[in-house]
Formats: C-alpha cells, structure tokens, sequence
C-alpha cells in the first residue's frame, strides 16, 4: 500500500477539521468507514452512551478497548515527548499518560474521534515514509536533530510546503491532543500555576495591587 | 412517597403538570405551597443533583478529557444526561436542510429538564419588551404589561436566590430592596474589558445569575413569598436554610450538589414535596390531552418509558410545562372531532411564531493579560459582569439598520486547563513545540477573551412548527417539523454584534481569534442552537389571534393551561428564564384563585 497516497486521500476527504469546528460536525458519517488505512475502521467499541455514570473515575481503556499497536505506541509516545519534553517546570508529555490518552481518543467509537483516528494513524506511516525516503530509517529510528528536522517542515501548516500540507494538519492536531492530554494532568496544571477548582468561604477577586499595576482601578 | 410509580398514582389529582424544569417546578411550588395536590410527570429520568454531580472533577478522570461527543454534547462533565440536539429514538424532521433555514431542537430528558445544565443568567425583561409592537411596529405586543410581571419577578428572585446590582438603566428594570444577592466580584479581565468598553460609551454593569453568593435570608423572604401561611413559610424557612452558597469553584453547568444554583431538582420541587402535596412519576412521557364529555380537559394520557405502556392521569386542571415545542406538539397532537386541529388551535396559531435567541460570538488574546501571576479566576463561573443593550435610543431614531437590541456575555481568566487550553494556538505561536511549546503555553494561559451577543429575534410567519405527516418517534407519537428563517433585522444585528466585539477586542490592545464577520448569514448561530426557543403557543388579548389568554389559559379549554416559553409573544435579549418562572408563578396563582372561586 502507498501510505503516502493513502493519506493524501484521507485528508483530502475532510478529516482535519480544527478542533474548535467539531461541535458543529458531528452529525458527519465516519470517514472511518470509507478509509483503506489499515486497520483504521478497528471495529468500534460502543461509547459510554447518553446516561453515563458521572461521578465515577474513568481511565483509558475501560470504557473501550486500546488499539494502538506497540509499534504505534512507541511512535506515539516519542512524538508526544517532541512535543511537550521534560524541563524544570514540569515532566514531558509521555510520563503523565498521554500515550494512554490519545489511544484511548483514537480508539473511540465516536465519528469525530475516528475520524482523529485516520489523520493520526495517516500521519505516523507519512512519519515512517518521510524518514525512509530522506535517511533510509524508520522515524523512530532517527536521532533527535533529524527527528526535529521533520517535525519542523510540518509544525507551522500555514508555513508548510504544499506537499506537506497534509502532514502539518496531522501534526496540528497531534500537537492539540498531546497538549490536550497533558495539561489536563495534575502535572499540567501545575505547570500553569492553576490554583483554581478548590472550595472557598468567599471569593475576594483580583489583588488590589495587580489591578493597580495593570491601571485597573 | 413523593416519586409515584402505577400502582402509587392516585387516582385523580387537582392539577398535572407536565414538565419538571423552570416551568414545571415552579407552577407546581407555588401551587403545592398553597395546598393544591400535584401530579407532575416527566419524561426523563429521576435525577439528583446531591449525588449525581461532578464536583470538582477534573478531566484527567473523565473520558476523553470531559471532550464532547454524540452522547454528551456539552462534554462529558455538563448536568445533561439523556438529553441534545438529537435523540435517539425520539427524531424531528427539519423542512430545510439549508443553514438558513435550520432549526435544531434541544431536549433534556431528565428531572428538572435543561434547568440542569443552563447557564443561570437569570435577567428581567423591560417595560419596552412586553409592548415591542406599539415601540416600533414590528412583531406583536404581549397583552400584559411589566408591572403586571414585576412582582412575580420579584418573587422568583426571592425564592431562587439571583444576584446582581439595580443600575437604573434604560429598559434594564431594578428590583425592589432586599430581592437580588450581592453581585460577585469581577475578575482580572471582566475589570479590563468593563474599562476600555466604557471608553466606547458601552455600559459594562454586574450580571445576574441565580446563584447564591450568599445564604438566602431564610427569616425575612418566606414570609415575603408566602403571606398567611404558615406552613408554607415554614417549610421554604427549612429548605432556605438547607442550601449552600456558592463554593466559587466547579462549572455550574455540572449542576451543584450543595444547591448554590438554581436547578428545579434543587430548588423547586423540595418545598413542593415537603408539603406533602406533589407526586411526581418519571418516565412518563406525554402524548395527549384527554377531555371529558363537556369538552374540558380531564386528564392526559402517558407513555410509561419502563414498560412500554400507555397510562392515564385524571386531574381538574391540565399545565402544559414541557418547554415551547414540546407543550405546541401535545396541543398539535391532541386531536378530536371537537378539536380536529388540535387542541386550544381554533386560531391556528399553535405552533406559529416560534423563535430563539440571536447569537454570534468572537474571542481574542489580549497581551495585557499575557503572563500574569497565578490567580484563582474561578469566581462565579462566568457572568460577573455584562453589557445590557445600550443602544435604544439610536435604534428607536432609526439609526442601526435593525429593530432590536442585543445584551453581551463575555468570559475570560485562567479557567481548569484542559481540551481547549492549548489547542489552536499556531496563529499566535507560529507552529511552536518542545521547550518553547511549553513556555508559549505559559505565556497565553489566561489571555483570551470570550464573547457572546444575545439579541431579540422579531416574531414572524416562516419559523414555526407542525405535526410531520408520516414521522413517528419510538412510542408511535408524531412528531414536530420545523419551519425557520431570520429577518434582515436578526442578521443585521449580528453582523453588529460582530463588530462591537472586535472594537472592544481592539480597545483592550488585543486582536481577535478571526476576522470578524460582517455577512450577518454567516454571523448568526443556526435557530434553536442557543437552547432559548419560545412561543407556538402565544398570549394575547384576541381569541382569534392567540392561543392562551393574559393568564395562560387556553382560550379554547378553560381549564388547561401553558406556563413554559410557548406562550411568550416575544423574545426579548434577556435569556427567558426567569420570565418563564414569572410567568409560570403568575398563572398558578390564578389558577388558585379560580380553583377557589370553585371555577375550576
């Protein structure tokens, strides 16, 4: 199989649609359906429907199983270190579970995840394809400048060259996921000094000498 | 026991009410509290907010990072359970696929319906709202006036507990001492938008939501409400004082297990069970109005959603509460050779005169906002402050293009990072990742703003609804099809709001999300997406043009009343809430009335 081509066509069809867009799209018939990526219509567990508990703790793979292979998520986790790396603030991406996470977001039975799926799978085999035709290796095989070398032709879609077009969607949206995934950890808030979501007896606003310093009052 | 199953209904009861959110709850509180026996159905499920809701979860813990999906379309922490645009098992049709034409309609199937997830903002219509016909010549005038509503408005603010301020704006009604809890304090960027609004001559005033800023004032308010009884000041004293002030953390529309806000579960329907005279069955979805050989209704008859079966309820007094298309699509099904249009439709108009509110929204990042200290920006879940529509008299000389106003809902802070947080952000970051990913992050946390217009959609004779001809929902019930179009006045006033948004943006130093959007057909959010559809059952003073009369009764059937959004003549900017509670408190007491006056 051409994987290059393969994702051409699926991006052509309408998968990368901004995150923000979903809302209103999910009514789409499941591109998943249509794919010829391998494996990319895995059967479909059912979601967690209209009447989920909602008080209960949920982690990934419970409420549908994980479908990423190893080797996907090997990829996967490199890719999310790339990403969100390690640095005195806070861990990277890959030890808080975002691997776990964006399995579990690809391996969801709903059509915006799915297709997620497609662009995310596309985009690790353009990875794998871009690195054999440009160093002979498997992307993950790479050492970290040549990995960068990649990442940095595709990281800026509006900057990206037209045959990478494509492949800069995918990393858009897997650089929204790894983000998505992490700073929802308590590592992620603590990386934004978020002190919000606690009970408090009265709520006193903003600091009078913040509002002063910023000509506020 | 208060929850009634088959075998526990009884057999016949002075009022049902069908319904159990903002309408329901309250027409059944105020009539239980005077000792009317109530039996309220409900199509959803039995739900309990004290135990059911997510307080303090966070996304790490939740599916797909609380992402929003088919089953839960507001994400997966929202109050809403069985509930959206699309149901399964319970279809409409749309007669227009077109954008322009869409009406999308939202459902709650649960326990105090969409008052579970709503957004509490809770504000009063004007003396100009009820009269907006005689103002300018367009749409049609209610037959009663805002005094008639005011001191039903007052009453809900006191039950419900709303806070705000009385800033005595044009059209912006104050309340009376002692009805509104003090307004919360703003957060950084509520002060930066009020100040560089006002530099636009735009008022920026505290927001009024119903939610408890602090304890109600259970001493001095039950005897307020409830004058002479005794029993009903002494079980509102209990329930007062039973509820929690806010907590100033965890999104209300998770709905609150300490009752800080208002919910129907949490705050209507407690007292009303308290005194002893509400039964409430769930899973029973209403489908007809049965009338008894006078030509009154007598009862309604039920789907019981656990077995399947049909059942039948007897009552003196039938209150249609079921929201606005809900409420029309009982009247439009209930036929008979007396009624072969429907029930109460001798004018024709149930179903006509359907509206939603106008929305449009932009955001924009603003530098000053970039790199602040950490702040907990929680406050009172948004809504601290807003803009009420300041422009009456410019648009009453003629000078906007478009006939009514608009109010503007704004957010902004360092809200629970999450899904959203870091998402999208290549426009300013320029494609960012590794260390300086992190730092970019960072650096915009906490500077965006969030703009949302709220504006008044004029009445008019293309968006309504009608019983489909061939489609049926699981239980055999026919269901709505729904007519839609926008005026040049909703487009142009979107088209407006667009622009005073990016000129606030722009005023604050910042630069909006995207361009703003001066086509109003692309401005505008599709009808029924802001969850806020009213009329198809309109008051009036005209039998022959309306459905209900000043009370809303039926013109046609003495003795069935509607007291949810259907019968709202017009729709103004305030969101409906609280003028649906008003309204619905308001017929209660007539209802009481003309039941003591053995009129009913």
């Amino acid at each position: 199989m051409d994987r290059r081509t393969t994702l051409k066509w699926v991006l052509a069809a309408g998968a990368a649609w901004p995150l923000v867009q979903r809302r209103a799209a999910q009514a789409g018939t499941p591109l998943a359906a249509r794919t010829d990526v391998a494996r990319a219509a895995a059967a479909p567990a059912r979601g967690y429907g209209r009447d989920p508990d909602l008080v209960a703790n949920y982690h990934p793979g419970e409420l549908w199983p994980l479908t990423m292979t190893a080797v996907e998520r090997r990829l996967a986790g490199m890719l999310a270190d790339i990403i969100i790396p390690a640095d005195e603030h806070s861990p990277g991406a890959s030890a808080v579970g975002v691997v776990e996470f964006i399995d579990e977001w690809v391996s969801a039975p709903y059509p915006a995840q799915q297709r997620d799926r497609t662009l995310v799978l596309g985009g690790f085999a353009w990875l794998d394809d871009e690195a054999a035709r440009r160093f002979g290796k498997g992307f993950a095989d790479l050492d970290t400048p040549l990995k960068h070398g990649i990442c940095d032709d595709i990281c800026d879609e509006s900057h990206a060259a037209t045959e990478r077009r494509d492949a800069a969607r995918f990393f858009a949206l897997y650089r929204d996921l790894t983000a998505g995934g992490f700073y929802s950890t308590p590592a992620g808030r603590k990386d934004l000094n978020f002190i919000g979501n606690v009970p408090l007896t009265r709520f006193d606003g903003p600091p009078t000498a913040l509002l002063e310093a910023l000509n506020l009052l | 026991m208060p929850f009634v199953t088959a075998k526990t209904q009884k057999r016949a009861y002075d009022v049902i009410v069908v319904g159990s959110g903002a309408a329901g709850g309250q027409s059944a509180y105020t009539l239980c509290m005077d000792g009317a026996k109530v039996l309220m159905l409900e199509a959803g499920r039995r739900y309990s907010p004290e135990t059911e809701t997510p307080m303090f979860h966070t996304p790490d813990v939740a599916p797909l990072g609380g992402a929003d999906t088919p089953d839960k379309p507001f994400g997966f922490y929202d109050a809403t359970v069985d509930g959206g645009w699309d149901l399964p098992g319970e279809p409409y049709v749309r007669a227009s696929e077109e954008d322009a034409g869409r009406f999308e309609w939202w459902r709650a199937r649960m326990l105090g319906g969409r008052t579970n997830h709503w957004g509490r903002i809770s504000l009063r219509n004007g003396p100009y709202d009820f009269k907006p016909r005689s103002r300018d010549g367009l749409g049609l005038d209610w037959p009663i006036s805002y005094e008639d509503v005011a001191p039903y408005y007052d009453k809900v603010e006191l039950l419900i507990g709303v806070y705000g301020s009385n800033e005595g704006l044009e059209n912006t009604p104050n309340s009376p001492p002692g009805c509104l809890l003090p307004p919360p304090k703003p957060i950084v960027s509520d002060y930066l938008i009020a100040q560089r609004a006002k530099r636009l001559g735009i008022p920026v005033i505290p927001g009024h939501r119903a939610v408890l800023t602090q304890p109600l004032d259970y001493q001095r308010s039950p005897a307020r409400l409830h004058p002479g009884n005794a029993a009903a000041q002494r079980i509102l004293a209990a329930d007062m004082r039973s509820r929690g002030a806010c907590l100033w953390a965890t999104p209300c529309g998770r709905g609150c297990s300490v009752r800080a806000n208002y919910q129907s579960a949490t705050v209507h329907l407690p007292p009303a069970l308290h005194s002893g005279n509400l039964d409430i069955r769930t899973d029973a979805m209403v489908y007809e109005i049965t009338l008894g050989k006078d030509g009154r209704a007598n009862g309604v008859s039920f789907v019981d959603r656990i077995s399947g079966k049909q059942r039948h309820a007897a009552a003196r007094v039938v209150v249609l509460a079921a929201s606005a298309c809900e409420s029309a699509r009982l009247l439009l099904n209930s036929r008979s050779p007396q009624f072969p249009d429907g029930l109460a439709n001798s004018s024709g108009k149930v179903g006509r005169y359907l509206m939603d509110t106008v929305g449009s929204n932009l955001s924009g990042q603003i530098p000053l906002l970039e790199s602040l200290p950490p702040l907990n920006e929680d406050a009172a879940d948004g809504h601290q402050l807003y803009v009420p529509w300041w422009l009456y008299q410019d648009q009453h000389a003629g000078k906007l293009g478009f006939a009514r106003g608009y109010h503007i809902e704004f957010n902004g802070g360092k809200r629970m990072p999450g899904f959203g947080t870091a998402a999208g952000l290549e426009w300013l970051t320029g494609g960012s990742y590794g260390a300086r990913f992190k730092q970019d992050v960072r650096r915009y946390y906490g500077s965006f703003v969030y703009f949302d217009g709220r504006g008044e959609m004029i009445p008019n004779d293309q968006s309504f609804c009608e019983i489909d001809p061939k489609v049926k929902d699981q239980w055999g019930i026919p269901v709505l099809r729904f007519h839609w179009q926008w005026s040049e006045h909703e487009l142009k006033q979107a088209a407006h709001m667009q622009k005073t948004f990016a000129d606030i943006i722009d005023a604050m130093g910042g630069k909006p999300r995207d361009p703003p959007q001066s086509d109003g057909a692309k401005a505008i959010a599709p009808g029924g997406s802001i969850i806020h559809e009213v009329g198809g059952a309109i008051m009036g003073s005209d039998p022959k043009t309306s459905v209900t009369n000043p009370w809303c009764q039926t013109w046609d059937v003495d003795n069935l009343f509607v007291t949810d959004g259907a019968v709202f003549a017009s729709n103004a900017d305030k969101n409906p809430t609280l003028t649906i509670m008003a309204l619905a408190w308001r017929a209660a007491d007539h209802i009481l009335e003309r039941m003591r006056r053995k009129e009913l």
